[in-house]
């Protein structure tokens, strides 16, 4: 029991499984069938998957010309890249400004969710009140509830609240999008953390909060990593809400920014427009890279459950 | 040593517990404090609207007027109103397409994953930046492919003498229909491979030695071993999968806004259109009403669909 618990808080991926140590029966396949039946789909769909970023990466760089002109240019590639259409998002339009909204709205709601979340699922595993169960499947229920058929109520009691077009409009809802997630994550995590641990603390005389600030939370760093960078990315990625309750231009965020604000009859737009979509990409792509690990730990940690 | 300071203990007598002692380390007492936040955020923000949605669809409210009840009125109107049956139409038809097609490709996908091969996991890394493009960015991008001028896929197919002129994808009703499903299905690949790929990793190699030495071909391997050892992960993913394509708006709005036509509106769209540029609030909370019993129906139907081979088993 023991090892099986610290091997899910070393490895959150939960692949320290049988799979790994055995080579299976792969090695009864010759190279060539392998050629057609593995490499060649996987690589049709990766490319599929792909193509899409490097279009918008080259449309992004490649002079305006160039880029309706697919007759005297190979549109594959270009040998003349320019910066000009993010010259022109950084100074012509308020681009950082957005940047920064997106950024600091996802901060936000990610934070007060973590919060929340840690208390509600620390509450629901460990205290374990009465009706803690059916607590916790509200929750999950709660997952369920797509923004798509809230927006419109919520509109009404943003507007009540006198948060419309204002940030706090996004980062108190969003937390309604992220609290089901994460709490349902970090009780998974919270489960694997040994209770005997909890239990000499007890006796030695400490109170819940110095159990969960000097325990639980230490030994769930990579569940508390998963649930930050996931909701994180949430919120980014959020449209709905963003385009209902913000109207003026510079508290938009980058999603609802792009598709109102560069939208317009300019046959040349597309330069910008990719530019814009890529930079709005980037800053997600980067911290994605940084955490793979614990990106899919996140993902399947909450289906796992 | 340990005698003085029994002898120490004894002298005070250990005082009683008052009440807020007790309370202190009550669990329930305790548990609805740590509970407070969570709660409060779910529900100010997400059990109160839900209930305010459902009474909207019965008033008349407009934006910056509170409407008036008139009972079942906007599901009259929206009954006899031609265009909404085309929506639900639409949304069934792009729910039922794009979640089949996701679902075969990705576990595809992933029983591919699975194999042994080099760089497997920078592949896996790959595979997954789809879903975390925020899909407003990648939608503008395959807004760009789906061009009817200077679309790449055209100039592609033209180049190898497949087609004459180019393909009009957003303006004409099915390729419109076909276009947003791709990109929808482009869109939800890697979350379901990835899923299934973490269920597909937990199933013991041993049980596909096993039947390969009573001769099970590779067919049967996949029926009657991954399959039914994948139901309970298939299951889960499904449901999100179905949810979030049956209200998907993201996508939509940024690619056709709905047109041509009215052919790729769902219902998402139409109740952002009716509702918030159309102003008339209690309409487009009807419209969102009615997505409810269809969201039940097919929550069921992914999950004990999927659920019921346990069942049986079991």
């Amino acid at each position: 029991m023991t090892d099986q618990t610290a091997g899910r808080i070393v490895d959150p991926g939960g692949r320290s499984g049988r799979a790994d140590s055995s080579e299976g029966m792969s090695y009864l396949d010759s190279l060539p069938r392998r050629l057609v039946t593995l490499y060649l789909p996987l690589g049709i769909i990766c490319f599929v998957l792909l193509f899409p970023f490097y279009w918008m990466a080259l449309t992004a760089i490649k002079p305006d010309e160039q880029l309706l002109d697919l007759k005297t240019y190979n549109p594959l590639w270009t040998w003349d890249p320019t910066f000009k259409h993010f010259y022109k998002l950084i100074f012509e339009t308020q681009y950082p400004r957005w940047l920064w909204n997106t950024m600091f709205v996802a901060m936000a709601a990610t934070t007060l969710s973590i919060i929340s979340s840690v208390f509600a699922a620390y509450a629901i595993v460990r205290l374990k009140y009465k009706g803690a169960q059916y607590i916790g499947g509200l929750i999950f229920l709660a997952y369920l509830v797509p923004p798509s058929i809230l927006f419109i109520p919520l509109s009404t009691v943003v507007f009540q609240y006198g948060l419309f077009d204002t940030p706090f409009a996004l980062i108190l809802t969003y937390p309604t999008i992220l609290i089901p997630f994460s709490t349902w994550l970090l009780m998974g995590y919270f489960k694997t953390i040994p209770f005997e641990l909890e239990e000499c603390a007890l006796i030695d005389g400490a109170s819940r909060w110095q159990i969960l600030t000097k325990i639980i939370l230490p030994l769930a760093i990579p569940g508390l990593i998963s649930a930050f960078i996931f909701c994180f990315t949430l919120c980014w990625n959020e449209f709905i809400y963003a385009l209902t309750f913000l109207s003026s231009t510079q508290h938009k965020t980058v999603p609802v920014a792009i598709v109102n604000e560069f939208v317009d009859g300019d046959i040349y737009r597309w330069g910008s427009l990719m530019a814009g979509a890529l930079a709005g990409s980037l800053p997600l792509v980067i911290l994605y890279a940084f955490f793979v690990e614990h990106y899919v730990s996140a993902m399947t940690g909450a289906v796992k459950e | 040593m340990a005698d003085i300071a029994m002898r120490a203990g004894a002298k005070a007598p250990p005082r009683e517990p008052t009440a807020w002692d007790r309370l202190k380390v009550n669990r329930n007492w305790l548990g609805f404090w740590f509970m407070v936040p969570a709660m409060a955020f779910l529900i100010l923000f997400l059990a109160y609207p839900l209930v305010l949605g459902v009474w909207l669809s019965f008033t008349d409210a407009r934006i910056g007027r509170t409407g008036n009840f008139v009972g079942l009125e906007n599901y009259e109107w929206l009954a006899e109103d031609s265009n909404f049956w085309l929506v639900v139409f639409n949304t069934v038809f792009y729910t039922t397409v794009a979640s089949v097609a996701k679902f075969a490709i990705g576990l595809y996908l992933a029983l591919l994953l699975n194999e042994r091969m080099p760089f497997k996991a920078m592949i896996r890394a790959l595979v997954l930046i789809p879903f975390i493009v925020p899909t407003v960015l990648s939608a503008i991008a395959f807004w760009w492919i789906y061009d009817s001028n200077f679309s790449i896929v055209s100039w592609g197919l033209r180049e190898m003498g497949l087609i004459e002129g180019n393909i009009n994808f957003l303006g004409d009703v099915w390729n419109a229909r076909w276009s947003v499903i791709f990109a929808n299905v482009w869109r939800g690949i890697p979350f379901i491979a990835i899923t299934l790929l973490a269920g597909l990793q937990t199933v013991s190699p041993s049980l596909y030695e096993a039947a390969t030495i009573d001769g099970a071909s590779s067919w049967q391997r996949f029926r009657y071993i991954t399959y039914p050892l994948l139901t309970p992960i298939i299951a889960v993913v499904m449901t999100f999968s179905v949810l979030f394509t049956f209200t998907d708006f993201q996508l939509i709005w940024v690619l056709t806004r709905g047109g041509p036509v009215n052919a790729t509106h769902l219902m998402a769209t139409l109740s952002y259109q009716r509702a918030i540029l159309g102003g008339n609030l209690g309409e487009g909370a009807a419209i969102s009403t009615a997505m409810i019993p269809f969201l039940l129906a097919a929550i069921m139907i992914s999950w004990f669909g999927l659920q019921r081979r346990t069942w049986q088993q079991g």
